[in-house]
């Protein structure tokens, strides 16, 4: 199994979402979350007081998949994150020991 | 003197309209903090009218408009203290000046002024204060500070009143007073940790907006409403209060777009309470085109004004120097400038009344302003060398809303633990032994289980 995080620009979440659901992915956790990259931030100005904001807002995404949808998933997911523009985004994959559900203790892949 | 039932009607308004501007201005403030600290700021507000209103009934109306105590036009007796003889007019008010009111009405008229002078102050020494410390300071202050200026400027018995300085609505006693009494104190409690590295930015400017739109609204009453009646002069206060604070908004927020390269919301807010403060003084003495001048001057002024502190290292965290002292002189002094006799008071510089007028203006800003730096000063001292003033660190990083009241203002997280009830309020022991013969039912119910 692997665990799939992604940080893409919050208005992706939604085409991100319906992309994966095309090619299987059957839950997603979404997270709010604020970094920086390449991207820089912004200025805000209050009584002429300049404070600059090096934290962009982003939206991570976590998703739990068995090894071969890996790479269906994430190519799907770039694609749908993708503008083009600076501040796009990462996609990273990671292995999984383990997983359970929690309302019937199943475990491993039945657990997805 | 005769009551009019006209000019009654709109003082009493205007009171009315003079004590929504406090929880304005708590408004106005409050969204300028942290989150953490909104509600502490709010409580200072509310609890201003609490303690002014009571002193102002005891003693503090009398100390400041009551019979001059020895003639020397510093401070009245406490014949009115208690508001007692409730049907004697206003000392000083006779002949021309009379007034057309009951006492009473100018006594809830001028209370709701005396509310929010202090009120002003929070302003300066935001995110750092004790409670019960700023209790104190503002108790003392209303008794040793505002009644006395109110005395001299606004009692027709007082000496600056009698001496010809002009101050239509409170510009030397309301926000030249507060202003440098704001300054003092924070220069007392000093600098909030990491100020001015670590950024403090507003945390609701839209609640400071609202605020805002509050005071404007209750300013009306502030300026109109000194006409102590509903006749051409309360009018000319009317028009001269929205077109001066108009303009002071557009300058206000030009002026930053050329030194910051945006308009801001907050700039408008600010720049209309700085239009609001500067034409105070000068809202009974001016005409329409003098208040145009004076609302683009100050608006501008004020706005550069807010980068002293920085060169001061002074945090005066929510600008009063900046909006109150700075506004409140450069109205005051305008007066000196394009007061018209033809509108009320003397002719200013631009009337043909040469430096005259001008120079008791500017005697008026720095007895005012002296007075005040000096007693606030003194008070502050006081009560930190005794009951205390500031919070400690912990307190501070904390926030005033937990540290100072327990409470928290927005429960915004999801996932936020509400914590669970550990206390609830308990009947008074009395009440128990008397409601236990009729009823078993009186115990604190069980909170929590049946959620």
């Amino acid at each position: 199994m692997k665990l799939i995080t992604a940080i893409v620009k919050p208005f992706k979440v939604e085409d991100v979402k319906e992309a994966l659901k095309d090619v299987g992915v059957v839950g997603m956790t979404v997270s709010e979350a604020q970094g920086f990259g390449r991207q820089g931030g912004h200025t805000e100005v209050y009584r002429g007081a300049e404070y600059t904001v090096d934290f962009v807002p982003k939206v991570r995404i976590e998703i739990l998949v068995e090894d071969e949808l890996a790479q269906e998933v994430i190519e799907a997911l770039v694609k749908a994150a993708r503008t083009g523009q600076i501040g796009d985004g990462k996609v990273w994959a990671m292995p999984v020991e383990d997983v359970v559900r929690v309302r019937t203790g199943e475990r491993g892949p039945d657990a997805l | 003197m005769q009551i009019d039932s006209g000019n009654t009607a709109w003082v009493l308004a205007s009171s009315a309209l003079v004590l929504f501007m406090t929880p304005g201005l708590a408004f106005f403030y409050g969204g300028m903090v942290r989150t953490k600290n909104v509600l502490g700021m709010l409580m200072q507000n509310y609890v201003v009218m609490g303690i002014v209103s009571i002193l102002w009934v005891l003693f503090t109306y009398s100390l400041a408009f009551g019979v001059d105590w020895g003639g020397h036009g510093f401070i009245g007796t406490l014949h009115f203290a208690g508001l007692a003889h409730p049907t004697q007019a206003v000392p000083g008010y006779v002949g021309p000046l009379a007034q057309s009111i009951p006492p009473l009405v100018f006594v809830s008229f001028q209370l709701m002024f005396a509310i929010i002078t202090p009120a002003l102050i929070t302003g300066s020494t935001a995110d750092r204060l004790k409670f019960g410390g700023f209790v104190a300071v503002i108790a003392l202050w209303a008794i040793f500070v505002y009644a006395p200026v109110a005395h001299w400027v606004f009692s027709p018995t007082g000496w600056l009143f009698k001496f010809g300085a002009e101050d239509f609505a409170g510009g030397t006693v309301v926000h030249l007073n507060a202003g440098i009494a704001g300054v003092a104190l924070a220069l007392v409690v000093g600098r909030r940790r990491h100020w001015p590295k670590e950024p403090m930015p507003p945390h609701s400017l839209p609640l400071t907006l609202l605020g805002a739109g509050m005071l404007w609204f209750g300013w009306f009453g502030f300026n109109a409403g000194s006409a102590l009646g509903a006749n051409q002069l309360a009018a000319q206060a009317f028009i001269n209060t929205n077109t001066a604070t108009a303009a002071a908004l557009l300058s206000w927020i030009a002026t930053e777009k050329l030194r910051n390269g945006k308009s801001t919301t907050l700039g408008a807010a600010s720049g209309a309470v700085a239009g609001l403060v500067a034409i105070t003084p000068a809202c009974g003495y001016v005409n329409a085109m003098g208040s145009i001048a004076i609302g683009l001057i100050a608006g501008c002024i004020c706005a550069l004004a807010t980068s002293l502190k920085f060169r001061l290292k002074l945090d005066d965290s929510l600008d009063v120097g900046a909006v109150h002292l700075v506004g409140g002189a450069t109205g005051a002094l305008l007066i000196g400038f394009f007061g018209t006799s033809s509108v009320g008071g003397a002719d200013g510089l631009f009337y043909g009344g040469g430096l005259t007028l001008l120079g008791k203006q500017a005697v008026a800003i720095g007895a005012v302003g002296a007075f005040s730096f000096v007693v606030t000063f003194l008070i502050g001292k006081l009560v930190s060398a005794t009951i205390g003033l500031r919070v400690d660190e912990a307190a501070e990083h904390q926030g005033l809303d937990n540290s100072q009241h327990a409470e928290t203002a927005y429960e915004l997280g999801l996932v936020l633990s509400r914590g669970r009830i550990t206390s609830t309020p308990e009947p008074l022991d009395g009440a128990v032994a008397a409601r236990s013969e009729g009823s078993s039912e009186i115990r604190t119910p069980a909170m929590g289980a049946d959620s």
